[in-house]
């Protein structure tokens, strides 16, 4: 069997799979946004560019700012939360590494949603952490912590920071332990080793677990609708209306389309980033 | 009207056995012919319903879920309607597939069980003389609220411009028909219109009412009132009933301007193979036992006059809009399909949930 056969096999079932459920989708995605809405859903032949001037509305154009106001925002904090917890994980004994990672991963086993509602359980005005408070007596009031940005982003960083922590420790881990104590023995103090020899050699595993945080959190529908009250909506939440309520599917294909070029920019930001630090290495 | 999200994470299973009953019956021909697909929203009929419509007819049937009118109504339009039977949909969308030609007349010979039904519900204005549908539950929509923690509410003003100490502990229905029809009755109009005024200063009014609600809610709002997150409520009164079930000081009334008539209502699908199977299942369900069950179960009221004169007295006396009488209920205006005013209808209430 020739080397180019043996590949058109290997690969065969990984782009058959892409095809039919990557770029037929997208595809089909992209030739709706051309056309009117049926009045039942489905869509009208009719083609039209109509959809993308609605698409620029201010109104519009505000929810993707806010999705992605909201979708950075979780980013930054998850990864100020998974790098330490990554370092340290790192920095446990061997045998611990293996526990602690299935600990980041433990929450995956349960569903979604009900992630997301044990949040409603906590944060609500009866619930547990105001009865906490008031039960101490450090508030007199409830705080109105759900309903809210802050409940939205409470929940998608918490569901979202597993994989940057699990992205993050991949990176420290790759990291060439004598290039630290080399540092070390010229001298430098904990904090510019950390900054100049170990910090720099992760911004892949940050750039890649933040890409993936920004590019889920960004389309997210169910975390704004049950934790954000449903008023102040994201992105994800205006497509799956066109889809499930409005039933204009060409609306929504239209919003899709923009929301799949914001993911694939960024995507293709942190392939040139990784590549470049593979690049790097490669010199060194 | 249930819950977005409960129900879609069942469907690829209902899809499954849906497909394999399909599958099923193609192969095996007439041995399975007795085999029907019900779709209906989660938990809105008594859970051994099938089993005992089996055990009385010998006919096969099995339960698809759906979340939503709007998702059945898609896939039905997608599929034209094959691999179901029977259909539980609202009254507006019961119409609009009548419209696309997707569902069966009803012979009624076949029903006998539908000279149950109040005459007010052979007369419905979607279907007079119930010749694709039959009703199967029906009621208002209107305000739940803790009467322990405030006074009733008469106006749906009381929602959209709450008084001060009532701001950010209301909810409102975000299902584009209920959402739309408060305002629409707030301002003296029909619940129909979708006239450029009114859809303009509909929105004008739920876009500032917004500013005041808590949440958007349309599955959970009773649990809302129960744990005293919210003091009222915009509500369907069949789930209202959940609430006042939990706790006394729950109560449920209609504001001055009047409600909706909703109806849920049966329909068989024109593609199904099995008419006369599932045209045996909606006698079934309109039987005045069967009745009388689903409304003490699911806590709606139903327009079956022999199931509503059986039922336990008792149950009115704690659920009091269960004793509403037909002649109150068609009172009110019907939800009706919007046919191309759905448009612009649509693009209002998208309008209305982007505002910030």
């Amino acid at each position: 069997m020739t080397n180019r056969l043996k590949s058109v096999i290997l690969l065969g079932p990984g782009l058959g799979w892409l095809a039919l459920l990557m770029v037929v989708p997208c595809g089909l995605i992209f030739t709706y946004a051309f056309f009117e809405r049926g009045i039942y859903g489905g869509i009208d032949h009719v083609f039209t560019f109509e959809n993308f001037v609605r698409a620029t509305d201010p109104l519009y154009l505000g929810i993707f700012l806010r999705s992605a106001k909201i979708a950075f925002l979780t980013t930054i904090i998850a990864i100020l939360i998974a790098y330490p917890a990554a370092y340290a994980i790192t920095l446990a004994p061997r045998r611990w590494q293996t526990g602690l990672l299935i600990l980041v991963i433990l929450p995956f086993w349960s569903n979604y949603l009900i992630r997301t509602y044990a949040w409603i359980v906590m944060l609500n005005r009866e619930g547990l952490i105001n009865n906490t408070l008031q039960g101490a007596g450090l508030i007199d009031e409830p705080l109105s912590l759900l309903y809210n940005n802050f409940a939205v982003i409470v929940g998608l960083v918490y569901n979202y920071t597993p994989f940057v922590v699990l992205a993050i420790y991949s990176s420290l881990n790759r990291i060439n332990v004598e290039t630290i104590e080399a540092s070390e023995d010229l001298g430098a103090p904990a904090w510019t080793t950390f900054h100049r020899v170990i910090l720099p050699q992760t911004v892949p595993g940050i750039a890649a677990g933040g890409v993936f945080v920004f590019v889920l959190s960004i389309g997210n529908f169910i975390t704004p609708d049950l934790l954000g009250g449903g008023r102040l909506q994201m992105v994800g939440n205006l497509i799956y209306d066109q889809f499930l309520s409005a039933r204009d599917w060409p609306f929504g294909a239209t919003l899709s389309m923009f929301l799949i070029a914001i993911m694939m920019g960024l995507l293709f930001a942190q392939a040139v980033l990784a590549n470049r630090a593979a690049g790097q290495r490669g010199q060194d | 009207m249930t819950n977005k999200f409960t129900n879609s994470f069942r469907l690829p299973f209902a899809w499954l056995t849906a497909g394999a009953a399909c599958a099923l019956s193609a192969f095996a021909g007439a041995a399975q012919a007795e085999k029907i697909v019900i779709s209906n929203w989660d938990g809105y009929m008594p859970p051994d319903l099938l089993e005992n419509f089996t055990m009385e007819t010998g006919i096969e049937a099995e339960l698809s879920v759906h979340g939503t009118n709007e998702e059945i109504m898609g896939k039905v339009v997608a599929g034209g309607g094959k691999g179901y039977d029977v259909l539980f949909v609202s009254s507006p969308f019961a119409e609009a597939l009548n419209n696309l030609g997707l569902v069966a007349a009803i012979d009624h010979d076949k029903v006998p069980n539908a000279s149950n039904l109040y005459d007010e519900a052979k007369e419905l204005a979607h279907d007079p003389g119930n010749n694709y549908s039959m009703p199967y539950a029906w009621g208002t929509t209107g305000l739940c609220y803790r009467s322990d923690l405030m006074p009733e509410p008469t106006s749906w003003n009381d929602l959209l411009k709450p008084s001060d100490d009532l701001k950010g502990k209301v909810t409102m229905l975000s299902t584009d028909r209920w959402l739309m029809g408060a305002a629409a009755l707030a301002l003296g109009k029909s619940l129909n219109d979708t006239s450029d005024e009114t859809l303009a200063a509909a929105k004008d009014l739920l876009v500032a009412a917004k500013q005041d609600l808590l949440a958007y809610d349309d599955a959970t709002f009773y649990l809302k009132l129960v744990s005293g997150e919210a003091t009222m409520v915009h509500a369907w009164d069949g789930w209202c009933n959940y609430g006042i079930g939990e706790n006394a000081d729950i109560k449920y009334t209609i504001p001055s301007e009047g409600s909706d008539l909703w109806v849920d209502a049966l329909v068989i699908a024109d593609a199904s193979e099995n008419k006369d199977a599932a045209h045996a299942f909606v006698n079934y369900v309109l039987g005045a036992d069967v009745g009388v069950w689903v409304a003490s179960n699911i806590l709606y009221k139903t327009p079956n006059k022999a199931a509503m004169e059986a039922l336990d007295p008792s149950l009115i006396e704690t659920f009091p809009n269960m004793g509403m009488s037909p002649a109150d209920l068609t009172k009110y205006e019907q939800l009706r399909d919007l046919g191309n005013g759905q448009k612009p209808f649509a693009r209002t209430v998208t309008e209305i949930m982007a505002a910030q």
